[in-house]
């Protein structure tokens, strides 16, 4: 489509285990995210999907330099965001925002609404003299459909949908180039969640934005992602446009998640096949050898634990032997598994 | 006692045409469970919450009723109420019956609610972490029940604790019954509660959002093991939710619940063919689906309303796009809408009527 706005390559973060009182020892690494790689481009939203603890919240703390990376490097319009220092690192800070998931803590309780949409203005006043903050402050509440008057109110005065606004209110203070939505809508109810999709696509659009979009809701993610991404213990297993992911997944991980999501139609009870995954994700202390979701997986062979299938495009399989869905060209995107194969109708 | 319901016309529900539905209103026999005319107030520093505001619904043996609704609508302060542990004060209950088999709980001594629950009436929580006790053995906390409401012996218990845990399928049941909360992981604690539920062998099942802090995958397979324990037992479930697909997945019916009152009930087969109410319609059409790339998803306006302060007349008329005149000034009854299907909406009939 266009030309990718972020670029990162093999990233890997690992948290030390620590052990003992006096002399804490580093017994292990929590292998958090281990060997990411994906482009994203201009104008374009890239869900991101997984379980709890796959790792989506740790690469969003990478990307946002909250936390350092390990290894691997993320191009910024072509600069390196690990190595950045000084001017560049003010500067891409401003043009990469953050929105997360739990609009209860996420805010300061003690400063007002205006406060908090205002103080990035403060880090960065060269974005809006002060005598002009107070009138962008306005106008940003009116943006994400909040009244301008709320600005001398506490976050406790507001509910989660209104939290989750203020909180995007102040995403958008700097003008940011990429967002980084870390499950914003999660914490909302059905209605309310509706709200703040509507409000996340529409910003898009008008702005320009660029979004990376990490949820557990798989509906979610479709309904608002181009591309999508699913990640298995601090891997991503699968890639592709929303059509190719969800009409079309190759991975038996991919295949698991989306069969078990319950669908609203109860004339469809027992009529689907659903793939019951048994068991639960392994440690990522010690995530399993060559494919990490061989534990799980009702396909898996010898050749699995020996050698870690890569994140590939079909045709440049190196295992031979093995079956490239072919054909139909909704099914060719990168699978992350030996035995890639399209099952029939996964989404009812 | 209840003016809303379907006591007055009470359909004659035709033998089950269709084995899929089930029976809606249980003729001549009492309903196993049953919520009526049920208010429950906190009283609080901002004023009077009104909480529930006249719940009523009933479950049967074998039978799953799902509970629907937004945060704060009233679903866990109801079950909280039929259990017997909700916290009074600040909580009041200001009318209503529960009847288990016919026995009004609200009026029955403590020592025989206590007799009730566990054994008549079990429960299990959204998040196990906090209804599981973090200084005692998952073991210890199911043995604890059946040692002091069964007599059992100690190694009787522990032997019994262990089938319950691999009734619930937790792997190497033997080993874990050691353990504490914290070494079993989310899905492995769902697991360790209801086996804890399952103790006394109740014969209604009330399950508040037993899977909301689950991935997907676990949530699948305790739906799962939910469904076949119920069966297995002819017990009946109540699946607090609001989680539209999984209702879909499994509830025989359903009562929608908005502001503490239950708007609308029905089976589930005909509720999502066609809401009868506004507020359900809303809910289904506000939903993102995994089978659609959706364009701008419809939204329901506003928010649900302040418990301090709900507004006169329909609770809902400030967010339906259907309210009228009649909305803000009179407050609709839980009416009988079709077969077995009630709602609380002015306009119903024209919401069944059209397409
Ligand atoms: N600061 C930390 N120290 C040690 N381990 C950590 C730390 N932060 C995260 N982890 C671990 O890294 C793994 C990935 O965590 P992460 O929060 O990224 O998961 P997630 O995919 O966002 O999950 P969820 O869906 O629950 O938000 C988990 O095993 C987690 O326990
Ligand atoms: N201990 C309490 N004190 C005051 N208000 C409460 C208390 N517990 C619940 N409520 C209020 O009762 C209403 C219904 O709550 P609840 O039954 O928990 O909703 P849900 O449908 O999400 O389960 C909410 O407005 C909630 O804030
Ligand atoms: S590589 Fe093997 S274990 Fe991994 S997903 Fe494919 S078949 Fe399953
Ligand atoms: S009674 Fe009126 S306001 Fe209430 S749901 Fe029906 S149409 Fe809407
Ligand atoms: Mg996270
Ligand atoms: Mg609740």
């Amino acid at each position: 489509m266009s030309e990718p706005i972020l670029q990162v390559r093999d990233l890997v973060k690992h948290f030390p285990v620590k052990r003992g009182v006096l002399f804490r020892r580093t017994i292990g690494q929590v292998k958090a995210v281990d060997g990411v790689s994906f482009d994203l481009n201009k104008g374009e939203t890239l869900g991101v999907v997984g379980e709890s603890g796959c790792g989506k919240s740790t690469l969003a703390q990478v990307l946002m330099r909250l936390e350092p990376a390990t290894s691997g490097t993320a191009m910024f319009e072509g600069q390196d965001i690990f190595s950045l220092r000084g001017a560049a690192l003010r500067k891409l800070r401003r043009d990469i925002q953050i929105v997360l998931q739990d609009p209860y803590t996420s805010l300061n309780p003690r400063m007002t609404v205006g406060d908090i949409v205002g103080e990035p203005f403060e880090i960065h006043p060269e974005v809006a003299p002060k005598g002009d903050r107070q009138a962008k402050v306005r106008e940003l509440l009116d943006v994400v459909g909040l009244s301008p008057e709320h600005a001398n109110r506490y976050p406790h005065q507001f509910s989660g949908g209104q939290r989750q606004r203020i909180g995007i209110a102040r995403a958008l203070a700097l003008r940011p180039k990429v967002i980084i939505c870390d499950e914003p809508v999660s914490a909302l109810d059905v209605s309310i969640q509706a709200q703040v999709m509507n409000l996340l696509a529409e910003l898009r659009r008008e702005f320009s934005l660029s979004y990376v979009f990490i949820a557990h809701d798989l509906s979610v993610v479709r309904h608002l992602s181009d591309r999508v991404g699913v990640m298995y213990l601090g891997r991503m297993v699968e890639m592709g446009t929303e059509q190719q992911i969800y009409e079309h997944p190759t991975h038996p991980y991919t295949q698991a998640l989306l069969s078990s999501v319950p669908v609203p139609d109860p004339s469809l009870r027992g009529q689907r096949e659903i793939i019951r995954l048994t068991g639960d994700v392994p440690s990522p202390v010690s995530p399993p050898s060559g494919c990490r979701f061989r534990t799980r997986c009702w396909k898996a062979r010898d050749l699995c634990a020996t050698e870690t299938p890569p994140l590939v495009d079909p045709g440049t399989s190196p295992v031979e032997g093995a079956t490239w869905p072919g054909g139909d060209e909704g099914a060719a995107h990168p699978s992350a598994c030996h035995f890639p194969e399209e099952k029939p109708k996964v989404v009812a | 006692m209840s003016t809303e319901g379907q006591s007055a016309e009470s359909p004659n529900p035709s033998p089950l045409e269709d084995p899929a539905a089930p029976a809606v209103v249980q003729q001549g026999s009492e309903p196993l469970l049953a919520v009526s005319g049920l208010h429950v107030e906190f009283r609080t520093q901002e004023g009077v919450a009104r909480v529930l505001n006249g719940v009523r619904y009933h479950v049967d043996a074998g039978e799953t009723l799902a509970v629907l609704g937004e945060s704060g609508s009233g679903k866990s302060v109801t079950a909280n109420t039929v259990m017997g542990i909700l916290e009074m004060p600040p909580a009041a209950i200001t009318a209503g019956e529960i009847r288990f088999r016919g026995e009004d709980l609200l009026t029955a001594s403590a020592s025989r609610r206590r007799e009730v629950r566990g054994e008549g009436i079990a429960m299990i929580f959204q998040d196990a972490l906090s209804a599981l006790n973090p200084v005692f053995t998952v073991g210890f906390q199911i043995e604890e029940q059946l040692r002091k409401r069964r007599g059992m012996s100690r190694k009787d218990a522990r032997k019994r604790a262990i089938e319950l845990l691999d009734l619930v399928r937790i792997p190497n049941a033997k080993g874990r019954v050691r353990q504490f909360p914290h070494e079993f992981s989310g899905g492995m604690r769902q697991r360790a509660m209801i086996a804890m539920s399952l103790a006394l062998d109740p014969e209604v099942l009330i399950a508040d959002e037993p899977t909301t802090a689950l991935d997907v995958t676990v949530q699948a397979q305790i739906m799962d093991l939910l469904a076949e324990i119920q069966r297995e037992r002819n017990m009946g479930m109540i699946l607090i939710t609001h989680d539209l697909g999984v209702v879909a997945e499994v509830a025989d019916r359903i009562a929608v619940m908005y502001a503490g009152r239950i708007v609308e009930e029905a089976d589930v087969h005909s509720i999502y063919r066609k809401p009868g109410h506004p507020y359900t319609r809303a809910l289904m059409d506000s939903m993102p689906r995994l089978d659609q790339r959706g364009q701008e998803l419809n939204t329901i306006k506003g928010l649900p309303p302040s418990l301090t302060a709900i507004p006169e007349g329909c609770p809902f008329h400030p967010r339906c796009p259907l309210a009228i005149d009649l909305c803000r000034e009179k407050d609709p009854e839980l009416l009988t809408i079709a077969e077995g299907r009630v709602s609380a909406c002015h306009r119903s009939d024209e919401l069944m009527r059209d397409e």
